[in-house]
């Protein structure tokens, strides 16, 4: 009896808050491609046409800034796009690894001074990365590492804010009691975190990669200190390479070309990690 | 100039506190490379077309004889540009011979704090004489004049600005569109002033926004910006509060960035601004003139002196102490600089006002000469003279953060968020964080 | 007996949580300690560059850190960076959670969840500065945003949007906001994958409604995942720097009223001042390490 009535309360509720939650939905997603659309729009405007501020429709120079781009800046976007690729994928694969390791080390085993451990890196968490960056670029240079990628993809291994994650993330979802169970199956430490453990954090490495990888690659600062070389360089040098041009070339039809350019694989490597938190989310809910 | 365009942060600041090791020694012959330090490819393209003897062997690569030459291109966004060079500047002594700096670029900005440092070398270590280059205008050798009177960069281009009027606003202001007339309505700053009423009154503002005239002001000062340690605001400087405060409450001008969607509206005539403050390069390729409807495309604007002369951009060579190649630094400064026959290359080819007297003086005379964007006028006679006028002797190495620092505390006043000595409070703050020996 | 021969197994596989910790360790210690503990010295120092021209570094004892304290600018940056942090944060956290909400409640069956999923994250892709350009373009005087308003009546003249203590903090807070409150979400729905299935289904058969599933079941499950976005969210807030230091050309407009912490420290890095950045950054230190402790600590009791 109770049991049909709370039935039909919620059948009754259900329309329209299904409702409300397209509006909410509909709105919230106007407002997140609402800026793809302008950066779009000033793509395809000419330098001149964009003096005039902004217009809601797009022009026609789309092609012209990019064949500009491609020619007249004489700029190496295809080697700053393999070398942007590079560093965020290296970087998002030992990041997310070796957090989980990390975090998996504190999670799963009993040693001495863990809780000191534990507390310490939550501690260096809260440290600003902009004063260290300073001592940083300096000790890449003593390390002779200037022009080489490794000062920007193998610092990542010590990541405090992704072990942070992953640790809170076990908390939930990796029972000490499988790894157990492993154990007894014979299997060694090493493969059971390998074949056990990080599969069964799959959802939490997506993120967690997707969040570095669109780190490093949207970082211009380090990486414009580090890189000299003109095969080196990453997008975001080039960007502000086409910023900083002379009042002959300037021209902001190329950089918004430019910035559009730099987003398209981004968002290409977002949809393929993102499959993994959409799905399993999807898993979690009951139907669909 | 351009590199402020929108985003021009200064978040600068790297590479840790090492000790300058001291002075390096004096320039060597006879190294293999040959180290250039820039933050675009202009230097680059005007050395690859105009330099003889330089091949082009790659986009960051090339040959003059048997030495290399290395272009290392950090582009200034964020003070990249400048931390960069600093780092490699103050490793300089210890670098291996094909690693150390040999040219480096400044703009007039930040002139001082290389000119006068003991990292860059005197024009004369480098065997160049006063009369070799005798034919440029004064102006561009005090910019980089350090504090002992020692010239120690040269540049190929000349920036004498000058004031760009709407000649439909004039005619329909004052009724006519001639330059010798309006410059009677803006000779000198009380005369702009008083003339911003009438502007105003048909409809018009007098310039885009205040950072517009601060230039011009700062430009023509009679003290530095620091004397014996302290802070000194100079009276010009004052002038400007005052005059852009008057007209800012009048609703004459803006205060907006340059560069900014509000800055650039003046373009076209519906924007209704009356004058830009500008040189040739900022009418010829900044003010949308190639965008139909603008009044540049359409030969709209005049050019006249305006009430004072002043300068804005220009790309100085410098050659770093310690370098292993300073004949072809010698070599390359004169020609860039003060061959007269490459310098009208220049012209001809790059469309720049080129830092040589009898190159531009022939030019000017030139009859056939004409801007078709300035409506038919030739304002070369213009700039030469308001070039001449120029006396840049107050220039320290203080300029680049305290012209900054100021024009944007003085917003805060102009916009009324703060009060005339709230805003000084916090310019007085803001450069003694950037400069923490000062005092005020 | 048995126990102990337990016991020691356990010891024994104990030493592989130092293997596991050691290349965390290892690269910790070569790129990120060497760096902090230059930083933290150089807070006892005068230590800065005019120009070219080094100055010190002279020991100075603590008088970074009283001149830092006797000027009460320092707080007037924390109380921006924190007004700033919550008026971004409040929005963000409940956006989030009533998104995570939705798209894990069985009973809404909402159409288009996964392209709903994947536009969430998107803004955070576009770099900080394209996109305060595009805030710019938009905000400025004469810009879109002032020409509606004006066009609906709302405002006689054009609203000075960057010369405004309220508006310039809030933009600063809309732009966080749309850049975070999609990672946020996606943490929270990441989060939520470790929930067991099976609880909710024997919620919806006890015939729980959705509020009740939510708060009885969902948000205690997730504390661990809400812990660390409270956390790294507070940490993240009192470093905020690039969103306020490009929107306001770096000056904190109008008179400073949005001018963060960092913001403040890169003031002084400009000079190369990492005597009073040291010091400053220690002070930060202490705030947000005490800060999250007190969060981690409040929140690890509630979950025992």
């Amino acid at each position: 009896m109770g049991f049909k009535k709370k039935e039909t309360k919620k059948g009754l509720n259900i329309h329209v808050r299904r409702f409300i939650c397209y509006v909410v939905l509909i709105l919230i997603t106007f407002f997140c491609l609402f800026w793809f659309y302008i950066l779009f729009i000033n793509a395809t405007r000419s330098h001149g046409e964009m003096t005039r501020g902004f217009t809601p429709f797009p022009s026609t120079h789309l092609l012209e800034n990019w064949h500009n781009l491609l020619t007249e800046s004489k700029l190496p976007i295809w080697n700053g796009l393999i070398n942007s690729l590079i560093i965020s994928t290296f970087t998002a694969a030992l990041c997310t690894y070796f957090s989980t390791m990390t975090a998996y080390a504190i999670h799963a085993y009993n040693f001495k001074f863990k809780n000191a451990i534990f507390t310490f890196i939550l501690m260096i968490m809260t440290i600003p990365s902009q004063v260290t960056a300073l001592g940083f670029v300096q000790l890449v240079d003593t390390m002779h590492l200037d022009d080489t990628f490794i000062p920007l993809i193998v610092p990542s291994i010590a990541a405090p804010v992704t072990f942070f994650y992953m640790k809170q993330y076990m908390e939930n979802s990796l029972p000490l009691s499988l790894i157990e169970a492993a154990r007894i199956d014979g299997s060694g430490e090493f493969h059971t975190f390998n074949s056990i453990v990080v599969p069964l954090m799959k959802p939490a490495i997506a993120v967690q990669a997707i969040f570095s990888f669109v780190n490093s690659w949207n970082n211009y600062f380090t990486p414009a200190l580090i890189l000299h070389e003109r095969e080196m360089k990453t997008l975001p040098i080039l960007i502000a390479e086409l910023r900083s041009a002379d009042w002959l070339k300037f021209d902001m039809g190329q950089v918004y070309v430019m910035i559009a350019f730099s987003i398209f694989p981004v968002i290409l490597v977002y949809l393929f990690l993102s499959k993994y938190i959409v799905q399993g989310v999807a898993l979690g809910s009951i139907k669909e | 100039m351009k590199k402020k365009v929108l985003c021009a942060l200064l978040v600068a600041a790297m590479a840790a506190g090492t000790l300058a090791g001291c002075t390096g020694s004096g320039a060597t012959d006879g190294g293999k490379v040959l180290n250039i330090y820039c933050w675009n490819d202009e230097f680059q393209r005007r050395i690859t077309d105009h330099y003889p003897g330089y091949e082009e062997v790659d986009e960051t690569t090339g040959k003059i004889g048997d030495v290399t030459v290395k272009w290392s291109i950090t582009p200034n966004q964020n003070g990249a540009y400048q931390e960069n060079l600093d780092s490699a500047l103050l490793k300089q002594d210890d670098a291996k011979a094909d690693d150390k700096v040999d040219i480096f670029l400044i703009e007039a900005d930040y002139a001082l704090k290389y000119v006068d440092s003991e990292y860059t070398m005197a024009i004369e270590d480098l065997g160049i004489t006063s009369s070799d280059i005798s034919d440029q205008y004064t102006y561009t050798q005090d910019i980089a004049t350090d504090s002992e009177g020692k010239l120690k960069g040269l540049t190929w281009q000349g920036c004498p600005g000058v004031l760009f009027y709407n000649r439909a606003a004039a005619k329909e202001i004052f009724g006519t569109d001639d330059p010798a007339e309006v410059q009677e309505y803006v000779k000198d700053w009380d005369t702009f002033v008083k003339t911003a009423e009438t502007v105003k009154e048909k409809g018009y503002s007098m310039v885009s926004s205040v950072n517009d005239t601060y230039r011009v002001y700062s430009n023509n000062v009679t003290s530095k910006w620091v004397v014996d340690g302290k802070i000194n605001i100079d009276e010009n400087i004052m002038k400007w509060v005052e005059d852009s405060k008057k007209m800012v409450d009048a609703g004459q001008t803006g205060t907006h960035a340059l560069w900014s969607d509000d800055w650039s509206k003046g373009f076209y005539p519906e924007g209704k601004v009356f004058c830009y403050f500008g040189p040739a390069w900022l009418v010829n390729f900044s003010m949308a003139a190639d965008q139909e409807g603008s009044i540049g495309n359409q030969g709209g604007w005049g050019a006249t002196e305006g009430p004072q002369g002043f300068f804005w951009g220009g790309t100085w060579i410098c050659a770093a102490k310690g370098t292993d190649n300073a004949s072809e630094i010698k070599d390359i400064m004169l020609k860039m600089t003060a061959d007269e026959e490459i310098m009208k290359g220049i012209v001809v080819k790059d469309d720049d006002f080129v830092n040589n007297k009898p190159a531009m003086e022939a030019m000017a005379e030139d009859s056939s000469y004409s801007s078709k964007i300035l409506g038919g006028q030739n304002p070369l006679s213009m700039y030469c003279a308001a070039v001449e006028t120029l006396d840049l002797s107050n220039l320290s190495a203080y300029d680049f953060g305290c012209n900054e620092t100021f024009q944007n505390a003085m917003k805060n006043y102009f916009d009324g968020n703060a009060t005339l000595d709230e805003a000084l409070d916090l310019f007085y703050k803001a450069v003694k964080e950037k400069y923490p020996e000062l005092t005020y | 007996m048995a126990k102990e021969q337990a016991k020691r197994k356990v010891v024994r596989y104990n030493k592989w949580g130092y293997i596991f910790l050691a290349p965390f360790a290892i690269v910790y210690l070569i790129f990120h300690l060497i760096p902090l503990i230059t930083t933290i010295g150089n807070s006892f120092f005068e230590n800065y560059r005019s120009g070219l021209k080094q100055i010190g570094p002279t020991f100075i004892g603590l008088d970074n850190f009283i001149e830092l304290f006797s000027n009460p600018d320092i707080w007037l940056y924390t109380k921006n960076t924190l007004i700033m942090w919550i008026l971004g944060f409040v929005p963000q956290i409940i956006v989030s959670l009533l998104l995570a909400a939705w798209f894990s409640d069985p009973s809404l069956r909402l159409k288009g969840q996964r392209f709903f999923k994947t536009v969430i994250y998107l803004p955070n892709l576009i770099m900080a500065s394209a996109f305060a350009m595009l805030f710019f373009t938009l905000f400025s005087d004469g810009g879109p945003i002032n020409s509606i308003l004006i066009q609906l009546g709302i405002l006689e003249e054009p609203f000075k949007f960057m010369s405004n203590t309220w508006s310039v903090r809030s933009l600063v807070a809309i732009m966080n906001f749309l850049m975070w409150f999609g990672n946020t979400t996606i943490l929270l729905m990441a989060g939520m994958m470790g929930i067991d299935t099976s609880l909710f289904e024997a919620a919806e058969v006890d015939g729980a409604t959705s509020t009740q599933v939510f708060w009885r079941i969902t948000l205690p499950l997730l504390r661990p995942i809400l812990v660390y976005v409270l956390i790294t969210s507070l940490i993240g807030g009192l470093q905020m720097f690039d969103v306020p230091q490009i929107l306001t050309n770096g000056e904190g407009e109008p008179m400073r009223t949005s001018m963060t912490l960092i913001m403040y420290l890169n003031k002084h890095l400009f000079s190369k001042n990492y005597g009073m950045a040291g010091a400053l950054s220690v002070i930060l230190f202490f705030i947000t390490g005490a800060l999250s402790l007190l969060v981690y600590k409040i929140s690890d009791k509630k979950n025992k």
